[in-house]
């Protein structure tokens, strides 16, 4: 698992990774990207409706992470087998 | 003018726009030592404001002593000027009620009150001030039903925020209390009675493990949030919009834009032009500069919103561009503004309510006529005539 940080992304899976003892409970996320972000009624702080997205998804959650105001977004690349894990997991 | 009333850089104005000094500052620096008159180092960089917003570990919102050790009239519950991890305690009793689904939630009630206020406008007859008849009580209101306060306070609620916007007036520390002690009334209230508002419903959550001064305190901040940078917020809106008549008229045939609108005017008129001063806690080695412990910064969020910095992007007013919703207006970090979901709902149905009701919605008085108030927290307009 590495961060995703450069532009090429080939086609991993991306990753959403939430710190909830950082988020703000700002809902910028779950205003501006509600197909992946909500917000929990107890404690208004972030939920990730999914845990790996399409590399398609990309940009948006990009979008998302850089205009969290608590920073509490990271993204992630999956390589193929973490995600079929994952998959078997889950 | 004597030199208590000199306006520090970041505040004032030509007319919505940063004046030449802060450009000057800007494109000299991000970061630069506060001119004449200022303590510390003030910050115009969008990326250095961001930085030392976002970093609550190395700086902090606790306000400094003012000149003669004398302490700013603050309370237990001010959540703008607590640190982790108080701060984070109380930010997390009051979070669950401004989400995005409890903005949706709320949004009839603030329909309903909008449509109200348009009527009253209307009423008022021609010109009639915005400020008076349609910005200040719909965000007023709209903070009575969220807090569970009587209506009947806002008259003179308005009226004590209005002393306490007065800056150097002597009769601001006195205003600041009689406002402060609303608040402590309404919790005593509250507490023999908890109602539906949010008030109550924290004490019914929580009981003692929330203070009443804390409580007072969270309703304060709360209130200022709306009854004065809502209200600002959706007036000066206007106001940018009546300036360029061709945005207004984008907007009016492309109403699926607002959304975007609500984000370039937010950044456009940066109500909150400087957010509290923050105080390094360590030395910090911070672009090409050291920031020394104990010293503090303003962040101009103003600068960083509408300066050019060198990315090729434009400061007009427009409101049609993607890039606007990163900008800083509702600020950065962990103090990011609670009320910003509120914020956007109400200019979003205030503007879309004053241009169907209104197709020739225009300023009532010359530009040259227009007073704007510098001292106050937050920037604002004292009264803004228009005619339809």
């Amino acid at each position: 698992m590495r961060p995703v940080a450069g532009a090429d992304e080939g086609a991993a899976r991306v990753g959403i990774r939430v710190d909830r003892d950082s988020c703000a409970g700002s809902g910028v996320c779950a205003l501006f990207e509600p197909r992946f972000f909500d917000q929990s009624e107890e404690d208004g702080l972030v939920l990730p409706r999914v845990r790996e997205a399409a590399p398609e998804a990309l940009p948006a959650l990009r979008a998302a992470a850089a205009r969290c105001p608590a920073g509490a977004i990271t993204l992630v690349a999956l390589d193929a087998r973490e995600s079929a894990a994952r998959d078997r997991a889950d | 003018m004597t030199q208590s009333f000199e306006l520090q850089v970041d505040k004032r104005r030509s007319l919505l726009d940063p004046v030449p000094e802060l450009l000057e500052i800007s494109a000299r620096a991000p970061l630069s030592k506060a001119p004449g008159g200022m303590p510390g180092w003030i910050a115009t960089g969008r990326e250095v404001v961001r930085q030392i917003l976002g970093d609550s570990e190395r700086f902090s919102n606790v306000p400094p002593p003012e000149p003669g050790g004398r302490k700013l009239d603050q309370h237990e519950g001010s959540l703008l000027h607590i640190d982790p991890p108080e701060h984070g305690r109380l930010r997390r009793l009051v979070a669950p009620m401004f989400t995005v689904r409890q903005m949706r939630r709320l949004e009839p009630m603030m329909e309903r009150i909008v449509a109200d206020h348009l009527d009253v406008l209307e009423r008022a007859g021609q010109p009639a001030d915005l400020m008076r008849h349609f910005a200040r009580p719909v965000s007023g209101l709209v903070l009575a039903e969220i807090l569970g306060l009587p209506r009947d306070d806002l008259p003179e609620l308005s009226r004590l925020s209005d002393y306490r916007a007065a800056g150097h007036s002597a009769r601001r520390k006195p205003a600041a209390t009689a406002y402060f002690r609303h608040f402590e009334q309404l919790v005593a209230d509250q507490r023999r009675n908890p109602g539906e508002g949010l008030v109550g419903t924290l004490i019914r959550e929580h009981g003692d493990g929330v203070t009443d001064e804390e409580l007072a305190g969270l309703c304060e901040g709360i209130a200022n949030g709306s009854i004065e940078n809502t209200a600002e917020a959706i007036a000066l809106g206007t106001l940018a919009l009546l300036l360029h008549p061709e945005q207004l008229a984008l907007l009016r045939e492309r109403p699926e834009l607002m959304d975007r609108a609500v984000e370039e005017l937010l950044r456009y008129v940066s109500v909150v032009a400087v957010v509290s001063p923050r105080t390094a806690l360590v030395d910090v080695a911070i672009a090409g500069e050291v920031i020394k412990a104990g010293e503090v910064v303003s962040c101009s969020v103003l600068a960083a919103n509408r300066c050019p910095h060198g990315d090729g992007v434009a400061d007009g007013l427009d409101i049609a561009r993607q890039e606007s919703a990163n900008h800083l207006a509702l600020g950065h970090g962990n103090h990011f503004c609670l009320g910003a979901g509120l914020a956007r709902v109400q200019m979003r149905i205030a503007f879309a309510g004053l241009l169907e009701r209104f197709p020739g919605l225009r300023l009532g008085a010359g530009v040259e006529e227009l007073r704007f108030r510098l001292l106050a927290p937050q920037f604002g307009i004292e009264t803004l005539p228009v005619a339809w």
